[in-house]
């Protein structure tokens, strides 16, 4: 073991990309069907463990548990939210959309709705939605690089955008399927064994589930529960701990929520209909055999999601707990401690280096104090800028720490603490060995990669597929279209790393905007596609055109202030003045989507009452989707009579 | 949403197989709603006042016990359809 972390990391980073691109050169595509929907033959199993790796994105793996560390309660919207979309996926979308057995979401819009503006209606939201994504994806490569390899961002991106060109663009979903499955694997052990460790080291327990909601134990939750008060022999739950030690430093209690009930709903639904509606997450079902494999593969897909997501929230209060415990009123420079004074550890120092902490000594007593309130009074983020001397270095204070020019604020909080060091620190923070960060260097790049994949299919077969043999050249040769998949491709690759080396500064906003769009989107016009025959071509379109806009509009409202003069001239709103008092009964907007998903329902419905039903063929093929195996037929099927009382 | 309105078949097998089908969903979903939006956000505070080991109810419902639920819907419903499948001779080879 006499490699450093630097060598870890290169090692584990590179042995992983040699097996994604091992993998790709293996599962070239050779056809049309093979580059879209992988030949249609992928094994349930291996179907659900790409959809998980084609669902948790660089967000997943590094920011989520962060967020909830910090959010308690509030944080359960992305928990549940994420999560339970599959369960509408797979009851309600998923086995009829392998029926109907094409190859992408715009098809289904298209040819259910017997109109090409329906079609390109689709295109130019599933390109919208799959873009804005994408772009965070390739960020979050970089970002990844250069905390762990000290490379340079673009450098980082731009490593990660050839990796991705040589197995989206030369194996299509056939590649991109099968190094999914071996991303998937890498992230999940990557994520698991910091938590693991963490568990151990907090509850005593190896089961990170188990051990949130145990009582604090193991070698550092013993201590911890003694500092808090606890009598030798008793016990405190580490939820109960956090929400002690949440209260003594001013912050709300861990498991309340500061957001309204409403609020909270609302963007669990916008959330939970927004995953179900995303067209990377739906077409990866268009790829097993049956219409039960559909099934099956969503069982899985929830199945290994949810080792990952229960896991979160408790890596967030691991975390926390041992973050607050360790560096809380300890003294800075351990030159400076006296007996029994805490002292901050050396991963802090190298921590505040990648700017994810900062520490400013107020109160010039050279121990740092974490309390709740601002740090800086730079608005928004207020990430840390690092101040450099005259000639040139890092400029330092009289104990040793980074400066920052950063305006100071009035609180008595002197801790920056970014919330991505709950996962990426973990590692040294649990004292872990060193091979085990570049695990976590390689599990962020993996939920990353497999994420830009899946979304660059969507955006290549909705160029060369829906758009160009679906509207513009219906006659273009199978091996044509291949090519201009294939062009497609790698123009959505390059564009998103050029967003990702620069972003403009809305790409959060806009990637959070992806889950409503979608909610206010594709999942009623599908739902209805499948659920209703009565829905007409004019409602589908005119529910999609409604719920969208309505979405956009507050959005753009509230979130981007773009249109400020026509806000306060509708809703009353001065400049200066909090937006959250205008919004639509206190919904904020990541919540949106939900009004925007019911006003496509109420739309659709309407419009389909007043304007003729579908045509025959379009009812026959809803009848067809239906069952699993030809409806055509089963009218002649003589089939025993069976009744509700047969179960 | 089921829109029954040209229903002239109304016996065939493939009606009864929709019509167990939406039954199965309305009962799912209603499970989901209920372990999600019910106990993990609308009856929260009401729950909290229970505990389950170390948390409180209503907290455990919202970070973990809606998603375990979860899972388990969706195994069922494969169960459930699978057998579906196979009495209405819908099973595909």
């Amino acid at each position: 073991m006499g490699l450093d972390v630097q060598d870890w990391t290169f090692l584990i980073v590179g042995l992983s990309f040699a097996l994604y691109l091992g993998i790709a050169i293996w599962s070239r595509a050779g056809s049309a069907g093979e580059f879209y929907v992988a030949g249609g033959g992928v094994p349930p199993l291996a179907n659900g463990m790409a959809t998980g790796a084609d669902w948790m994105s660089a967000a997943s793996f590094i920011s989520m548990a962060g967020i909830i560390s910090f959010a308690g309660y509030d944080g359960s919207v992305y928990l549940m939210g994420w999560t339970g979309g599959y369960v509408l996926l797979a009851l309600l979308l998923a086995p009829y959309l392998r029926k109907f057995g094409r190859f992408t979401v715009p098809d289904f819009v298209g040819d259910r709705c017997y109109s090409s503006v329906a079609r390109v209606v689709a295109v130019i939201c599933a390109i919208f939605v799959s873009f804005t994504y994408v772009s965070g994806q390739m960020r979050g490569v970089g970002v990844v690089f250069s905390q762990f390899l000290q490379v340079d961002i673009t450098l980082g991106i731009v490593i990660g955008m050839a990796i991705v060109f040589v197995y989206a663009v030369l194996g299509g979903m056939k590649g991109i399927t099968y190094t999914q499955v071996a991303q998937y694997c890498v992230l999940i052990f990557a994520f698991m064994v910091p938590a693991i460790f963490m568990a151990l080291l907090l509850t005593g327990s190896p089961v990170p589930q188990a051990g949130f909601v145990g009582n604090l134990g193991g070698e550092v939750g013993t201590q911890i529960a003694a500092d808090l008060g606890v009598a030798d022999g008793q016990k405190i739950a580490l939820l109960d701990a956090i929400d002690k030690i949440n209260a003594d430093l001013g912050f709300n209690a861990f498991t309340d929520g500061s957001k309204s009930r409403l609020d909270v709903f609302m963007i669990t639904l916008a959330l939970m209909v927004g995953t179900a509606g995303l067209p990377h997450v739906i077409i990866r079902f268009y790829t097993v055999p049956k219409v039960r494999d559909a099934r099956l593969s969503a069982f899985y897909a929830l199945l290994f999601i949810a080792i990952l997501y229960t896991a979160a929230p408790a890596v967030g209060v691991f975390g926390r707990t041992n973050l607050i415990y360790t560096v809380e009123h300890a003294v800075y420079n351990p030159e400076q401690a006296g007996d029994g004074d805490k002292v901050i550890p050396d991963w802090f120092r190298e921590w505040e280096n990648t700017g994810l902490l900062a520490w400013v000594d107020k109160n010039g007593d050279g121990r740092v104090d974490y309390l709740s309130g601002r740090v800086f009074t730079d608005g928004g983020k207020d990430k840390p800028k690092f101040a450099t001397s005259e000639d040139g270095d890092v400029a330092r204070g009289e104990h040793g720490q980074r400066l920052v020019t950063n305006p100071i604020s009035e609180t008595g909080n002197e801790l920056y603490v970014d919330r991505d060091i709950m996962v990426l620190a973990n590692p040294q923070i649990a004292n872990l060995p060193n091979w085990v960060i570049g695990l976590v260097a390689a599990g962020g790049l993996a939920a990353a990669l497999s994420t830009a994949a899946g979304l660059l299919m969507v955006i290549s077969s909705a160029v060369s597929h829906d758009l160009l043999k679906g509207v513009v050249m219906p006659k273009i040769s199978e091996k044509q279209e291949l090519w201009v998949a294939r062009i497609a491709a790698a123009f959505g690759v390059f564009g998103a790393g050029l967003v990702g080396i620069y972003p403009p500064g809305f790409v959060a906003e806009v990637v959070a905007l992806a889950f409503g769009l979608a909610a206010s989107s594709f999942f009623p016009a599908i739902m209805l596609g499948i659920f209703s025959k009565r829905a007409s071509r004019e409602g589908i379109v005119a529910g999609m055109i409604a719920g969208i806009s309505y979405t956009i509009v507050y959005v753009v409202f509230f979130k981007f202030g773009w249109a400020d003069g026509v806000l306060s001239a509708i809703s009353g709103w001065e400049p200066g003045e909090d937006k959250k008092a205008h919004w639509f009964l206190g919904i904020s907007p990541e919540g949106i989507g939900s009004i925007g998903m019911l006003i496509n329902f109420g739309v659709a419905l309407v419009v389909s009452k007043l304007t003729p039903p579908p045509p025959q063929e379009i009812q026959d093929l809803i009848e067809n989707i239906r069952v699993p195996k030809g409806a055509g037929e089963a009218h002649e099927m003589q089939l025993p009579p069976a009744t509700e009382e047969d179960f | 949403m089921p829109d029954d309105s040209n229903n002239q078949k109304d016996s065939s097998a493939a009606k009864r197989y929709w019509r167990t089908n939406i039954k199965y969903l309305s009962i799912l979903l209603g499970i989901w709603f209920l372990v999600s939006y019910g106990c993990g956000i609308l009856l929260v505070d009401q729950l909290n006042e229970f505990r389950l080991g170390g948390a409180k109810l209503g907290f455990w419902f919202a970070q973990q016990g809606s998603i375990y639920v979860f899972v388990v819907l969706i195994a069922v419903y494969v169960v459930l359809m699978n057998r579906l499948d196979r009495r209405f001779g819908f099973r595909e080879d």
